[in-house]
């Protein structure tokens, strides 16, 4: 439990540091070290498929971001409301802790989780499709539906990226187009 | 040096990029295929793959990536492997029900097992792969089309 608690704390400080850097790139390395300390937090609880998927989307997200960041004229906010945002703020937190305060007893124990279903998947996952990989069998035999409504969310991710970037659509009226651009 | 060796970064980078991006390549690929026995999967697997080549990208610039894989053929796939993937679900019809496994299980910790598992995989993994390099590559050239108006 010491080495989570380590990483949880580790996670917490890189969180804080991300939001005060001044600099944008340094921000968003600090966002990736939380990402990794959270992929291996995955590994220690003994979720390899999850750490795996956290850790490459992770560092895809951060080329991506370090891509977007690396210009330095993108826009700050610096508005001169902040007393206003705290109170805002500091609201909304003792308000989630009221309702968390009800709502954290009511969960089961780490590391105790409530098996209904869970169970006869364990139990019957192997011999009624064959995959020894029971996350792969969870979530492309029982639960497949569920797997193709996220493969369309990404589907339409893609779609939307490529709609709103591509040459064509941020044209002015008369301009022409070179063809290799598209 | 040709022309297409001076855009990108410097020689040390190109040089260990040519040694390894074929070796990550082929990582994902064994990801994708092996999601069924061990961890990882079509999703993991492709975006090691979309990881390739955007490592290619970043090392040799986007001419020499776009060859590889151009924008069209990345909407390909990406369209294909959504289509294969409904198409995989449709045709457990043919048994009953949606997403029906309807091939045989076969012997289990073996590589053809699981019935419509592993061609689940490799629909998601062609699906992820593609749509997440064509995001990156809209992305990148977006930023290099605003840094020609400046």
């Amino acid at each position: 439990m010491l080495e989570l608690y380590i990483l949880l704390i580790f996670m917490i400080i890189g969180a804080i540091v991300a939001i005060e850097v001044k600099d944008l790139l340094s921000s968003v390395i600090a966002v990736g070290a939380v990402g990794l300390g959270l992929s291996i937090v995955f590994l220690l609880l003994k979720a390899p498929d999850v750490a795996i998927t956290q850790l490459v989307v992770e560092i895809l997200c951060l080329i991506i971001l370090i891509q977007a960041t690396l210009k330095k004229d993108l826009p700050f906010s610096t508005t001169g409301r902040w007393f206003f945002n705290t109170v805002i703020a500091i609201g909304f937190i003792a308000l989630f802790l009221y309702i968390a305060k009800d709502a954290l007893q009511l969960l089961p124990e780490f590391g105790n989780p409530i098996m209904r279903v869970a169970r006869s998947y364990l139990a019957e996952g192997l011999t009624k499709t064959g995959a020894v990989n029971l996350v792969s069998s969870v979530i492309l035999d029982f639960r497949a539906y569920d797997t193709l409504g996220e493969a369309t969310v990404l589907f339409t991710a893609v779609i939307g990226v490529l709609t709103l970037v591509r040459r064509q659509g941020r044209k002015k009226e008369n301009e022409v187009i070179e063809k290799d651009d598209e | 040096m040709s022309k297409e060796h001076e855009q990108g970064m410097s020689v040390i980078v190109k040089t260990v990029t040519r040694l390894t991006v074929g070796m990550i390549f082929l990582y994902g690929v064994y990801i994708v295929l092996h999601g069924h026995i061990s961890p990882g999967g079509g999703f993991a697997g492709g975006v090691i793959i979309a990881l390739s080549f955007i490592h290619l990208m970043l090392a040799y610039g986007k001419d020499v990536a776009l060859r590889k894989l151009s924008k069209k053929t990345a909407s390909f796939f990406e369209s294909t492997g959504a289509l294969l993937f409904l198409a995989i679900g449709l045709l457990g019809f043919s048994g009953g029900y949606f997403f029906l496994n309807f091939i045989p299980k076969g012997e289990a910790f073996r590589l053809f097992s699981a019935g419509t598992i592993p061609l689940c995989n490799i629909a998601i993994g062609l699906k992820v792969g593609a749509g997440l390099f064509a995001i990156f590559v809209a992305l990148a050239m977006l930023k290099l089309e605003k840094g020609e108006k400046k």
